[in-house]
């Protein structure tokens, strides 16, 4: 049991980091015309709808969430310190997680009988979608059966991912949790291990940089004052050998 | 003053016969690949007809393109707000089904089904399923379909036009149409470049032209939405968009694009036109009455020193001033004043100009007495029993125009922002060039009506020559004007030569399907 414990909060938690960094770097310098989603919403827009925007924002609200307790356990812990403000917390948590259940089964319902999305559809989105599906089923269960998740996170998990950063894992507090939360910490683990094989690459290219771009975009291939001035032609890229 | 140098191009619809050669051309090197299939980077659509994708003018459908409120341009479907808190769903995006599923058909069941009863037949079956199907829609689906209820009558652009004037257009004696090509149109203030968020669309500063970078492109579909023209097209196969390229490669190495280059009637110019940067934004925000000139006004005299001296200190190369003085685009947009851009108020500054259709003006039905010519036919011809007359006559100078069979509104809602008078005086001098020459070949129109009609469409005989010149005898190298790409400046700027020398060429080596074979 030990040894086991020693991989799965150990051993993955690292190996999936190290295969996070190396493979998405290496997807995107290599084969950066892949580093993308597959948009199906040209093959199939209205019942898409119902499922990838209650689907996306309620993935990104649980994301957040958890990224939150993560870096603020104190702030959490006092915010919940209040038995209403605590309801609030997980009702709204709950809420998400139950959204995003509910749309990612209508998504996998939509992809299983159109055929022309099976058509588009690989076979590493089946495995993340099905390790999504898990996840999220037992964040719901977790959420229902192991009260109160936001604070026992901040005050158990939060030093554990802690001391995984620092190098200086403890896993005493893991060890002792429940069979399904321990599920739910490993296939986390698991989904950042396969994270740069599969579409949820195009989380990490949020065109967030679009708010300050121009609008317009012109690209000179080279600068033609430059060249054409024969003082100056050679002083940024003098060549070796004439 | 900023001038930039831009390939531009004009289209004489006069001249276009709907053979879709050009789309053919073009379909043959660029889209006859997995998930591009149903794109047709240049299309001919027959007008009045919704087109494609299916009523694709209609931006309240499609929210493409600029729209200017309380004198800031923003973008009508997409853009930073819009753009990004649409991230998840496109709301306002076509789908494969505005344009059409693309199909082919199971050939090879004709050779070999067993022997039978029946003769066997090829099904159409789906390019994206391999499923057969029943066809639904197809490239250029409306094509000659003038007057039916499901094409012609929706076309967008009969909006404004009432009640009467539509029925009229679509009597049966009054029946027209004309064909309308389109390419993309490397516009100067484009909207698939400011709607896309990844920033993977741009233009190009040396020559204009609009491209995607396919490695930076990540799928977010805003380009579809934003171009209001639609010639930016889904992949749903790479999940990256793709739009017409201008055959860049045959441009920098002076060859015509391939739809230009294999155009049957000739009705493709190609040529640089210089323009001025600083006046762009200006023009992107003029008011409706002002649009088409004030597009019209950033285009600058090839020959002006002044100008020619900006352009110099911006690097253009002489060769392409040069090829601007020459530039059979500068002569029909600007010298004569007679091609006008597709739809300018969606204010992308279209650089592909269109010389607009006389042909079905020409003609009109007026009603006559027509018992004395029915008397003289025989019993077995038929019997000439109405009264109305196909009048190709121009009796009246400028008569025909007004009593066009189309009314001047709806070529006015294509070619000049709804602007009448300005699409009546190219189409003026599009008669009055007729006239000119009908009076030099024929010769049974008097030299003075000729005069008057030049001097009214403000023309001289000479110009009138010229333009003759140019629609109807130009050769190739008078249709394209191409300059040098001075790609060996590039080079040498950015890379040693002669450690580069036999290994350029090869780049991009992956396979473009990214989902296996």
């Amino acid at each position: 049991m030990n040894t086991l414990n020693n991989f799965l909060f150990i051993a993955l938690p690292y190996i999936a980091i190290v295969v996070f960094l190396v493979g998405n770097i290496y997807r995107y310098v290599s084969t950066q015309f892949t580093y993308s989603s597959l948009s199906a919403q040209f093959l199939e827009d209205k019942q898409g709808f119902w499922g990838t925007v209650p689907f996306h924002i309620g993935i990104l609200m649980l994301f957040l969430g958890h990224l939150a307790i993560f870096l603020f356990p104190e702030a959490t812990l006092a915010w919940n310190s209040n038995p209403v403000r605590l309801i609030i917390h997980e009702g709204i948590a709950f809420t998400f997680g139950l959204t995003v259940l509910i749309a990612l089964i209508g998504l996998m319902l939509r992809r299983l009988f159109n055929k022309r999305l099976r058509v588009v559809t690989s076979k590493m989105d089946i495995v993340i979608e099905l390790l999504l599906l898990t996840q999220v089923i037992l964040g719901c269960w977790i959420a229902l059966g192991y009260r109160w998740g936001t604070s026992w996170f901040a005050a158990d998990l939060t030093p554990y991912l802690w001391s995984i950063f620092q190098f200086d894992p403890q896993i005493q507090a893991v060890s002792a949790l429940p069979l399904v939360i321990k599920l739910h910490i490993v296939g986390a683990f698991v989904i950042v291990l396969i994270f740069p094989f599969t579409r949820l690459v195009h989380f990490l290219v949020a065109p967030i940089h679009y708010l300050w771009r121009p609008y317009q975009v012109v690209i000179w291939y080279w600068d033609k004052q430059k060249i054409r001035k024969s003082s100056t032609a050679w002083t940024s890229h003098r060549p070796q050998n004439n | 003053m900023d001038i930039r140098s831009q390939i531009s191009m004009v289209f004489h619809l006069d001249k276009c016969i709907g053979c879709h050669t050009c789309s053919i051309a073009c379909k043959n090197i660029w889209t006859d690949r997995k998930g591009a299939e149903y794109m047709w980077w240049n299309n001919v659509e027959t007008k009045p007809g919704t087109g494609y994708p299916g009523k694709w003018e209609d931006q309240l459908i499609y929210k493409g393109g600029w729209e200017k409120q309380d004198n800031v341009l923003s973008l009508k479907g997409a853009g930073k707000r819009k753009g990004l808190s649409n991230i998840f769903h496109n709301p306002n995006m076509p789908v494969i089904d505005d344009y059409y599923e693309p199909f082919t058909y199971k050939y090879l069941d004709l050779i070999e089904s067993p022997a039978g009863d029946d003769q066997p037949t090829a099904r159409p079956v789906s390019l994206i399923t391999g499923d057969p199907i029943d066809i639904k829609m197809g490239p250029n689906w409306d094509d000659d379909l003038s007057g039916s209820p499901d094409y012609a009558r929706k076309d967008p652009n009969l909006a404004n036009l009432s009640p009467a004037e539509q029925e009229a257009m679509f009597q049966l004696e009054r029946m027209a149409f004309f064909y309308l090509p389109r390419i993309c149109n490397h516009c100067l203030n484009p909207a698939c470049v400011a709607s896309c968020p990844s920033g993977a669309i741009y233009k190009r500063g040396e020559d204009g032209i609009v491209l995607i970078n396919q490695n930076e492109c990540r799928a977010w579909r805003m380009c579809v939405t934003g171009c209001p023209y639609k010639k930016s097209y889904y992949n749903w196969h790479s999940g990256k968009s793709e739009k017409c390229i201008l055959c860049y490669p045959r441009i920098e190495a002076g060859h015509a694009p391939a739809c230009m280059h294999s155009c049957v009637g000739r009705i493709r110019y190609l040529g640089v036109i210089l323009y001025d940067a600083d006046k762009i934004e200006a023009a992107a925000l003029a008011d409706e009455a002002n649009l088409i000139d004030q597009q019209l006004d950033i285009l600058q005299d090839p020959f002006d020193p002044e100008v020619i001296e900006s352009a110099k200190q911006n690097g253009v190369a002489d060769s392409t001033i040069r090829a601007a003085q020459f530039s059979p685009v500068y002569k029909f947009v600007k010298k004569w004043g007679m091609a006008l851009p597709l739809h300018a108020e969606w204010r992308t500054l279209p650089m592909l100009f269109y010389v607009p259709p006389l042909l079905p003006v020409m003609a009109s039905l007026s009603e006559v007495d027509n018992t004395e010519q029915a008397a003289k036919m025989g019993d077995i011809a038929k019997h000439w029993d109405d009264n109305w007359l196909y009048d190709t006559s121009t009796e009246e100078l400028w008569g025909s125009i007004e009593q066009a069979r189309f009314p001047l509104q709806y070529m006015a809602n294509l070619f000049s922002a709804g602007d009448t008078e300005k699409v009546k005086t190219v189409i003026k001098k599009l008669m009055a060039v007729r006239i000119y020459r009908r009076w030099k070949t024929v010769g049974d129109i008097s030299e003075e009506k000729s005069n008057e009609t030049l001097q009214q469409a403000g023309l001289t005989a000479s110009t009138a020559e010229d333009i003759y010149y140019l629609t109807s005898l130009a050769k190739f190298d008078d249709r394209f004007v191409i300059p040098a790409a001075h790609r060996e400046q590039a080079i040498e700027m950015l890379e040693d030569t002669g450690d580069k020398k036999g290994s350029a060429g090869f780049g991009f080596k992956e396979g473009t399907a990214r989902r296996g074979p």
